[in-house]
């Protein structure tokens, strides 16, 4: 028996063998790994896109359990808004912007500057993606990407406001990485459902929307604009505090808003 | 106990010979993917259709395997396998994907998966190799469902999002156990499981390596 064994192991051990086999596994295993890519990419896609449709949707209000997404979704306004000057851009296709990419690319994009970057986002896209909801034809809600970095990991969301640029319709955050349990209060409805109503800035301007340390007490002057926390998630109700600031803040959408208020859009 | 070779390999690691309970292996991934039951039902079925594979296809080539290099290649096989799982899990259940992040990419470096290429696929034919695959992806999934069914009932009241027990919230009466929900509790419930089967089945408890025992000083010098 061990005669048997013996020869195939040392012919097995050659330097021209182990390349071999190393070679062929590879092609193998690469050509798996790429076939699987490739075939699967454009499922992956759309549930991206799918994903993302749902949400809007689900700020906008217009979401329905058993509807089509991409159906529903059609009854939503995509448009282009250049940050500085607040204003629209309409020479540009909104299916084609993709805010993910531009915020990297040092063309579309600005870094933020340090004093600024309360949200810790490095970057921002010099135009952004906006949804308008229409309501016979005047603007009923308007929603805002924002995302910010919460205690582990980069929040993403969808904010809403009322036509007026300054009362919060609602706010729904789709990717986080907060602690499962207790920081991910951010995606639970009894918080999400404290939102309605609130008001971004007071009659000075002044942004003032923030999430409250604990719970707001109801004789809070400020009621209005505070948001109940959740005791031990704090940093990551900070986090969602820091990408309000920053977003409807000089540097965020706060210019668009305004021309919103001014009708001058 | 003369069971075939073949029905040994399936069912030896779901209970006698179990990967997590008995070799305390994929320790990391029962912590992190359990706090709901429908994530590690996924987990589950992408170790088992990893491990069955990856052990069939390094059996497969095992007589043509360089000793020198056959780590390196049984790694580059689940590695690819585990890609193609996350990716078709990206494709068609995107939003538990979503919630499994990191931990199906981090199948490749589970114990298990290499630990049976190694110790079982590398030496046993193909059809062996799988079943023996197969039984370890079982037994892993057996204790993460143990312990997902344990944390989502008693974390949250609930088991694949049906409420089972009322929040006190929602008005019920169940009053959830955050601690459920962070990763000690996986270690604790995998702890009393491994205590139950001990108990169970003496035979796998290990003798101890060390004892420690009264020294006169006299016998000390």
């Amino acid at each position: 028996m061990p005669e048997v064994q013996k020869e195939p192991i040392v012919e097995r051990e050659s330097v021209s063998r182990t390349l071999l086999v190393a070679f062929c596994v590879s092609l193998v295993c690469s050509s798996l790994v790429a076939s699987a890519a490739v075939v699967l990419k454009p499922r992956q896609v759309a549930n991206a896109l799918l994903d993302v449709r749902r949400n809007i949707l689900e700020v906008a209000g217009l979401m329905e359990p058993e509807g089509n997404v991409n159906e529903l979704f059609s009854a939503i306004e995509p448009r282009i808004i250049d940050f500085e000057t607040g204003a629209f851009i309409d020479d540009v296709d909104p299916e084609g912007f993709d805010p993910v990419r531009a915020a990297r690319d040092p063309e579309l994009s600005v870094a933020i500057p340090p004093e600024l970057d309360v949200a810790r986002i490095g970057r921002r896209p010099k135009r952004a993606l906006v949804y308008l909801v229409r309501n016979d034809g005047e603007i009923s809600r308007i929603i805002l990407p924002v995302s910010g970095y919460g205690l582990w990991s980069t929040l993403y969301g969808f904010l809403a406001l009322r036509p007026d640029g300054n009362t919060i319709a609602d706010i729904v955050f789709y990717a986080h990485g907060e602690t499962a349990g207790i920081g991910d209060f951010l995606t639970k409805d009894a918080w999400r459902a404290a939102w309605p109503g609130k008001k971004a800035y007071d009659g000075d301007g002044e942004l003032r929307l923030e999430v409250f340390k604990g719970r707001v007490p109801a004789d809070d002057p400020l009621a209005d604009y505070r948001v109940d926390g959740v005791s031990g998630a704090t940093l990551t109700g900070n986090g969602v505090t820091n990408l309000i600031r920053y977003w409807l803040g000089d540097h965020g959408y706060r210019p668009f808003l305004r021309n919103i208020q001014e009708g001058g859009v | 106990m003369s069971a075939s070779p073949a029905k040994r390999a399936l069912l030896d690691p779901i209970i006698d010979d179990n990967p997590v309970t008995l070799h305390v292996l994929g320790i990391c991934s029962a912590l992190a993917v359990t706090t709901s039951l429908l994530p590690s039902l996924y987990m589950c079925v992408a170790l088992t259709v990893v491990a069955s594979l990856a052990n069939a296809s390094v059996s497969a080539i095992r007589k043509v395997l360089p000793g020198s290099i056959r780590i390196i290649v049984q790694m580059t096989i689940i590695a690819s396998l585990v890609i193609v799982v996350d990716e078709s899990l990206k494709a068609f259940a995107f939003q538990t994907s979503r919630e499994l992040s990191v931990f199906v990419g981090l199948i490749i470096t589970n114990c298990i998966v290499l630990g049976r290429t190694e110790s079982f696929g590398s030496k046993n034919p193909v059809g062996l190799s799988f079943l023996d695959g197969l039984g370890n992806g079982l037994g892993y999934s057996v204790i993460l469902i143990l312990v997902a069914t344990c944390r989502e009932l008693l974390g949250k009241g609930t088991l694949l999002g049906y409420t089972i027990l009322p929040n006190v919230a929602d008005g019920g009466w169940y009053s959830p156990n955050g601690m459920m929900l962070l990763p000690p509790s996986a270690f604790f419930v995998i702890g009393l499981i491994i205590w139950a089967v001990r108990t169970w089945k003496a035979e796998q408890v290990e003798q101890p390596e060390f004892r420690i025992h009264e020294v006169h000083r006299t016998e000390a010098h």
